[in-house]
């Protein structure tokens, strides 16, 4: 048999000693209990909340059309001793990750409440302000090593703008998120004054996997099993990146950071040859484009690792890492969730102490300006 | 090889399990069936604690539409990334060439024969009426 793996996958790095802290772009804060998020909502919207729920814009009301693979999509041993959903208690949320893992900072993803899903923008708007509240007093007020970001959902536009200046006042958020799966594919012009807007404050434009955009999440329609749909998450970024890049964001708006979140990185060498064979084939139909699509990407996007990859044989790793580039790659845990990497054993494959410095701080650092 | 007492087998509920500090390792004993099962508290993909996995059963399809549970409860299914691994003998039913949790040897034996051991009257407090969980390193 080839390996037993009961040791440290990279025991010389570990030996090295050397104190590389690591910077998490995805952990998953949740609410404890609905009045903790209620407090931050309007009369109006607790009672909305409390009266007609979330509606989604997928079948099946207030739960998402696959079942999970886990409660909660959690790991089975993230449910805080105190009660309360996994994520939910910043004391469990330390001991359990922050502390032993040494994380520098954390970057907030959250998720609850189906955050740009709702049906009804009006109420979706309310819950993106009051969890942008939340976000600093639940958690950055209490742990300084965790960021918030601004969730603007951006199918409301014009709230997605109102809500990016008053965080923006606020000072104190990282970045700005909006869903890989809204109404219409993300480079489309509609969504360009949030682009305008993030560029302008300098904050880079976080896209998480997930979401429904009203459409069934894969481009030939709705599977039959969660594997299946957890599959499309790469697709769905896939396809985003490819608007992205020709629909001219990046040649439009030059000095916006983009940041793709929990979608792995192994789609990504394949879509970038093919942007630029068919750039190469096509490129009067885009003549806005100055730049071969491979070269935005190289400039203006960033990748978090999670869910990595794990090729059969170590080097196909390796390849991926060299061909999408280590300066691309910002290390995330997904933190509680069920498809956790843990940055000691996720990266089967060694890496050099340049690329361990990038992937797991360097770069991060450099695109939140930590 | 050398063996380790490390509980009376009443102390691990049917389809519960313990986890023993053993010569600086963390070792799970699970009761199922019956039976005892000791391995590596942790998952040999990422290292998640395997004490927290869920106790399954093996589900085979030998075509669409048929299905056929059987070992019922002797197969983890890690708490992080859902490897299911064969209590019997650590083997991973997800890529069963490739990964392989650690076992060791676990023996269940009575009271009076316990007193033969070497550890017992040390580290254990000895009731000849009941059965003892001994593991093997």
């Amino acid at each position: 048999m080839s390996d037993v793996i009961d040791r440290p996958i990279l025991a010389a790095e570990e030996a090295a000693k050397s104190r590389l802290r690591i910077i998490d772009c995805d952990v998953h804060p949740s609410i404890h209990a609905h009045a903790d998020i209620e407090q931050f909502m309007p009369k109006r919207w607790q009672q909305h909340l409390r009266t007609y729920g979330s509606h989604l814009r997928t079948p099946y009301i207030g739960t998402t059309p696959y079942p999970r693979s886990s409660p909660l999509i959690a790991r089975r041993d993230a449910w805080p001793p105190t009660g309360g959903p996994p994520g939910s208690d910043l004391d469990f949320m330390r001991k359990q990750h922050l502390d032993p893992l040494d994380i520098e900072y954390g970057i907030l993803q959250v998720l609850d409440l189906f955050i740009f899903s709702q049906q009804n923008l009006e109420f979706g708007a309310a819950v993106q302000r009051a969890i942008n509240d939340w976000q600093l007093a639940f958690w950055s007020d209490r742990d300084p090593r965790l960021k918030a970001s601004i969730l603007a959902g951006q199918d409301d536009t014009e709230f997605a703008i109102a809500e990016i200046e008053r965080c923006a006042k606020i000072g104190r958020y990282v970045q700005i998120n909006v869903c890989p799966r809204a109404n219409e594919p993300l480079g489309r012009r509609r969504y360009w004054p949030i682009y305008a807007r993030a560029q302008e404050l300098g904050l880079p434009l976080g896209i998480h996997v997930g979401g429904y955009g009203g459409h069934a999440p894969t481009g030939s329609g709705w599977p039959s099993y969660y594997v299946e749909e957890h599959q499309s998450n790469a697709h769905t970024m896939a396809a985003q990146l490819t608007s992205l890049v020709l629909e001219g964001v990046p040649e439009r708006f030059p000095n916006l950071k983009i940041v793709f979140i929990e979608g792995g990185f192994g789609w990504i060498p394949s879509t970038t040859w093919r942007m630029d064979r068919h750039f190469e084939a096509f490129r009067s139909e885009v003549p806005h484009l100055k730049r071969r699509p491979s070269e935005y990407v190289k400039e203006h996007f960033w990748f978090t690792t999670q869910p990595i990859d794990e090729p059969d044989e170590g080097k196909h790793l390796r390849s991926l890492i060299e061909w999408v580039g280590a300066d691309r790659l910002l290390f995330s845990s997904d933190y509680p969730h069920w498809d956790f990497d843990d940055p000691r054993y996720a990266f089967k494959t060694p890496l050099t102490e340049a690329e361990r410095r990038k992937i797991f701080n360097g770069n991060a650092r450099a695109v939140y300006k930590f | 090889m050398a063996r380790h007492i490390v509980a009376r087998t009443t102390d691990i509920p049917p389809g519960g399990n313990k986890v023993f500090g053993v010569e600086g390792r963390d070792i799970v004993v699970f009761h199922v069936n019956g039976e005892f099962f000791a391995l590596l508290n942790r998952c040999p993909h990422e290292g998640a604690p395997l004490e927290k996995a869920a106790c399954v059963a093996r589900l085979t399809s030998p075509e669409p539409g048929v299905y056929q549970r059987s070992r019922v409860g002797e197969l983890l299914r890690c708490p992080w990334h859902g490897w299911e691994f064969d209590m019997r003998n650590g083997q991973s039913w997800f890529d069963p060439k490739r990964v392989k949790v650690r076992s060791y040897p676990v023996a269940v034996e009575s009271g009076e024969e316990l007193q033969k051991g070497p550890y017992v009257a040390e580290t254990f407090p000895v009731r000849v009426e009941d059965n003892y969980v001994i593991i093997e390193t």
